[in-house]
């Protein structure tokens, strides 16, 4: 409940706030929405010596087009990502898998950098980045670079982002075809047990291409190559299923108290075809 | 005063909006973390992270020289302040094992949680920062922490000096079981599991200390349901003189029963207010509550019936073992006694056998929590009887109806007990009706017959529950250690407002609504003009607090009776003023006339004017319009009703969805339709918490694996369906209004009917029994099993 002692600042800019990570050392930590990192903090699970406050750095948040990609500013809140009619028509899985994260006060505070920064297999808006191709941008001390969302998640809450390094943006291609988010939760707040993101795109009621993002099915969000492959040409609910059967050939994802391994497999199985079959709809 | 146009209002079963509301929905409610005295330090608790641990060091000296901290001490350090350990109040057999608990651990901790040092320090901040650094070294110890685990050969033993983990078996026997089960031709044998609930009342606990030194007095704001209760018992256990400790329970956000208790931190913030002579405050993280507050349920259950060929159940055989945890909390051991006559429903027959044991294990204590003992009880009947529906084949609606008590007054149970007033058939018809049930049957057969993968399913609880705890005399024969009465003070203001102080300690539930509407109606006064005191011992010196849904059938009565004789004085007075006898009088909205002359009038508060001035009163009759009345209970008050649950299954998933809900409840009279709604929808939904979402889950080594709302899957609004709410009315004849309790009714009435109406939608596949609570791992993995593996 009481956070062990920690040094504040708010960061005024990026360079300021990249300036204040390299001052504060190894053991700062950038504060986004905090929905992520003030839990672990109650409960002295983790430890920041300095909380560099971002949320106020108004220019990491926006979204934005440019030509082919929408481009999606950090400090962007969950409903915001929700509510743009933008993002909506350019990259409806993003939205849409915004509208299904915690609640309406969790969206409200809560970002797409601090999400996806924070690396957690069970957050719902990685496995949609990794179905999108996405790119997301980082400035650091030397400058820009950017990672494809398929190498930026490198295990649990481990990701390619280094110290005194800030995630400024996520860059999306913008989305042809179908798409739709599922997830199998407990209660309405929850992380999801599986969560499947897909994007689909479809000619003649024949699937030409399919990407199959997966949620908590391991230690990182997985790409579902198996099914993807098996998914080009089905068409209809029993050759659908079939692809969807295919993410048995995945490494074995991780049990719970909710979910064993096989039933874990066998949600994520059911959520593949229902969601290929809502973005073909 | 305009009398002659007053009109008899009566608020009494009227929708009245709760006086409480303003005041709390705004922000402006006064709760113990809120509270701050002058010179006020902080205490934080050192806890076991192991279940089972001998002490073997405290080395408090880093965690002394933080910063802010006034003393640090160890359960060794403060063993001679306790009078006594901490109080249990219901020894319900002579032979009762009730070990020492001391409110910090002296030597032994018995469960993860258990406080084994204290830190006081300037803020709340430094004390917790400093409780890190105290350092305890432990012996770890081989833990046990479910029932049959403990009571197995060779377990370990939760208290060395205990030959086994054993506290007490209890036993009731009505009738010749044996006989009855002799000549049966259908026995149901069922087992089933109560999980262990936690009870998150949304306040977690907290308590403050203010000491007098000067006067060796001692004030405690605590977050109680029982604030005169807790008065004696801080008394006792800290060796204060009982006149010396006040006791205010100020606003508290809910306790479920888990703050009818006396805790480890109230004690220990009393006795160290007065070592330090200076006030004392703790308040409970939520993760602290988690296990440092009481747990509900934990019982494993055995329930056999006898029944005839046609289903008329002739006997009943309840066995039942309650985890008691690792001590035993203020009433834990009765708690299963409150269920032990509820075996047998709604239902009749010739014969019944109770058996319940408690056992120690290395968890949490359990005690009291919503229902308490009560739901357990009728989850097993409930259950039970739609086993025997399937064995002979009758519907579950036909079953109820051939085993119901009659109608009536005073009808004898199987259990012993006379149930004041029952009318089961007309409640369940009720049900049935605004369900439409061959609807519901109707649509279920098409979905089974198309291969539906959503099947549907429908439950049945048709129950009954004993509250208004209770009549003294009866709590006396099963060894509970106090009375069961209520008391209220009613007074009359000089500018005609009335103050009604009231022993009961509302948490939640609206008594100052509803002891407004009552007293507004008894004394003819606007219900704007009552205001209702409680929860200060200083206050309201009388109580016995609020639990076991007996606020209303107790205290509100003692409200109804006292207002009753202020009105009995007023007419002697207005009669003296008026110059004619009290039988010419007649009272009627708050207004006495004479019979007959129907201008000559004097109003109840032009009579609390006279009574208050004493310039003309009858001969002999006391100044002021006050009166005070102690009511104790004849009977409890047996509330009953019917719950219907249709829920449907995706068995690809497992997942269980309630796509209907209805509660046809009688509490007998109502007071107020909108807090009993409310209660109806809170104890409903807690109810569908067990049967879908709650467990608490311990590891082998006694760490509670639950110990965050992230896993202890608390529901919310969003996981509720739609309630459907009627009542019929039965009024009860163990009290002049005629009502029941309703507080626990919702949670008595709902965890069986989610559960029958799930193994309902999965009969045909031949699953007969799913544990609660029903996750879809165990709903998906039951159907698998069914299906033989095939997916």
């Amino acid at each position: 409940m009481i956070p062990s002692p920690f040094e504040y600042e708010r960061a005024t800019s990026v360079a300021n706030a990249i300036e204040l990570l390299s001052q504060g050392g190894e053991d700062s930590r950038l504060l986004a929405g905090g929905h992520s990192l003030l839990p672990l903090m109650r409960l002295r699970l983790a430890r920041p010596s300095l909380l560099v406050d971002i949320g106020r750095i108004d220019d990491l948040r926006y979204i934005t087009s440019e030509g082919d990609h929408v481009v999606v500013g950090a400090m962007t809140t969950h409903h915001e990502l929700a509510d743009s009619r933008e993002l909506g028509e350019a990259c409806p899985l993003l939205a849409a898998t915004a509208r299904q994260i915690g609640d309406p006060q969790v969206r409200h505070r809560g970002t797409i950098g601090g999400s996806v920064a924070h690396a957690d297999p069970a957050s719902d808006l990685p496995a949609a980045l990794l179905a999108l191709d996405a790119e997301i941008v980082i400035e650091g001390a030397d400058g820009s670079r950017s990672v494809a969302a398929a190498d930026f998640f490198q295990g649990p809450f481990m990701s390619d982002l280094r110290d005194g390094e800030l995630l400024s943006a996520i860059r999306v291609p913008v989305t042809r075809g179908g798409a739709s988010y599922l997830k199998f939760q407990r209660r309405a707040q929850d992380w999801a047990i599986v969560g499947v993101a897909a994007v689909v795109e479809s000619e003649g009621g024949a699937i030409s291409r399919a990407a199959i993002g997966l949620t908590n099915m391991g230690g990182t969000p997985v790409r579902a190559g198996a099914v993807e492959e098996a998914l080009v040409g089905a068409g209809d609910e029993t050759s659908i299923a079939g692809a969807a059967a295919r993410v048995d050939e995945l490494d074995p994802p991780p049990g719970d108290d909710q979910a064993t391994p096989a039933f874990r497999s066998h949600l994520a199985s059911v959520l593949i075809r229902r969601a290929v079959a809502s973005a073909m709809a | 005063m305009a009398t002659a146009e007053k009109t008899a209002t009566r608020y009494v079963g009227g929708g009245v909006l709760r006086k409480e509301d303003p005041t709390l929905l705004t922000g402006q409610g006064t709760f113990v973390e809120s509270i701050t005295v002058p010179g006020m330090l902080h205490a934080a608790f050192v806890r076991s992270p192991y279940g089972s641990a001998e002490i073997t060091g405290v080395d408090t000296s880093a965690a002394s020289a933080a910063p802010g901290v006034v003393a640090v001490f160890s359960g060794e350090d403060l063993a001679d302040e306790w009078a006594a350990g901490l109080p249990m109040a219901w020894p319900v057999t002579d032979d009762i094992r009730i070990p020492d608990h001391w409110p910090v651990a002296k030597d032994t901790v018995r469960h993860v949680g258990e406080a084994v040092a204290v830190v006081v320090a300037g803020t709340r901040a430094q004390a917790a920062d400093a409780a890190e650094l105290v350092v305890v070294d432990y012996d770890e110890r081989p833990a046990v922490v479910d029932i049959e685990s403990a009571r197995a050969d060779g377990a370990p033993k939760v208290h060395e000096q205990y030959e086994n983990n054993d506290s007490y078996t209890w036993t009731l026997t009505n009738g010749d079981v044996d006989a009855a089960f002799a000549k049966a031709d259908v026995i149901v044998k069922e087992r089933y599991t109560q999980p262990r609930l936690i009870p998150n009342a949304i306040e977690p606990r907290a308590v403050l200390v203010r000491p007098t030194p000067a006067a060796s007095d001692y004030t405690v704001w605590s977050t109680t349901q029982i604030p005169h209760i807790a008065k004696v018992l801080f008394a006792l256990t800290a060796g204060i003189p009982e006149s010396k400790v006040r006791v205010i329970a100020p606003d508290v956000g809910g306790g479920f029963g888990s703050k009818l208790n006396i805790y480890a931190e109230e004690i220990a913030c009393l006795v160290l207010a007065r070592r330090l002579g200076a006030p004392i405050k703790w308040v409970a993280a939520r993760s602290e509550d988690y296990v440092a507050t009481i747990h509900g349920r934990d019982q494993i259950q055995h329930i056999e019936l006898a029944a005839d060929a046609e289903g008329k159940i002739l006997g009943y055989r309840a066995n039942i073992f309650a985890n008691m945890g690792a001590y035993l909390q203020l009433v834990a051991p009765g708690v299963p006694l409150l269920g032990a006559f509820l075996f047998c429903g709604t239902y009749g027959g010739e014969a019944y056998h109770f058996e319940c044991t408690g056992v120690f294990t290395n968890t949490t204590p359990t005690d009291a929590y919503r229902g308490a003992g009560r739901p357990e009880a009728t989850f097993a009947i409930e259950r039970a009887i739609d086993t025997l529906a399937r064995e002979i084949g009758v519907d579950p609606a036909e079953i109820r109806r051939r085993n119901f008590l009659p109608k009536g007054e005073m009808v004898q149970s199987p259990g012993g007990l006379a149930f004041d007033s029952t009318d089961y058939e007309a409640n369940l018809d009720r049900a049935l009706e605004i369900l439409d049930y061959d609807a519901v049957r109707a649509e279920q057969a098409a979905r089974r017959s198309s291969g539906s993968s959503r099947l549907l399913g429908v439950g049945f609880s048709t129950y009954v529950e004993m509250c208004g705890l209770a009549p003294s005399q009866v709590l006396g024969s099963l060894n509970y250690g106090a009375g069961g009465w209520d008391a209220a003070t009613v007074r009359m203001l000089p500018t005609g407002q009335a103050e009604v102080v009231t022993g009961t300690s509302p948490h939640g539930q609206g008594h100052v609504t509803a002891w407004s509407q009552i007293a507004a109606d008894a004394l003819g006064v606007p219900y704007e003009d009552v205001l209702v005191l409680h929860g200060d011992t200083q206050v309201a010196p009388h109580g016995m607090n609020t639990y076991g849904s007996r606020s209303l059938s107790v205290g509100g009565i003692a409200v109804h009776n006292a207002c009753g004789r202020v009105v009995d004085k007023a007419r002697r007075i207005a009669a003296h003023l008026l110059e004619v006898s009290p039988e010419d009088l007649e009272f009627e909205a708050g207004t006495f006339s004479v019979k007959g002359v129907p201008d000559r009038t004097k109003t109840i508060q032009e009579v609390a004017y006279a009574a208050w001035t004493a310039h003309a009163l009858p001969e002999g009759e006391e100044p002021g319009l006050t009166a005070h009345h102690v009511f104790d209970p004849p009977n409890f008050t047996f509330p009953f009703g019917t719950h219907i649950c249709v829920v449907e299954i995706d068995t690809e998933t497992g997942e269980v969805e309630i796509v209907r809900y209805l509660a046809v409840d009688d509490c007998g009279n109502v007071v107020n339709p909108q807090i009993v709604d409310g209660q109806v929808h809170g104890g409903v939904a807690q109810g569908i918490a067990a049967a879908l979402f709650e467990e608490a889950s311990y590891a082998e080594d006694g760490t509670l694996e639950t110990s965050s709302m992230l896993n202890y899957l608390v529901p919310s609004a969003a996981e509720m369906p739609a309630f459907e709410l009627d009542r019929t009315v039965t009024p009860s004849n163990s009290n002049p209004m005629g009502v029941k309790g309703i507080g626990e009714a919702g949670t008595i009435a709902s965890t069986p009917a989610v559960a029958n109406a799930a193994i309902d939608a999965l009969s045909h596949l031949g699953i007969t029994d799913l544990e609660i609570p029903l996750t879809p791992l165990r709903v998906w993995s039951a159907i698998q099993d069914a299906k033989g593996g095939a997916t």
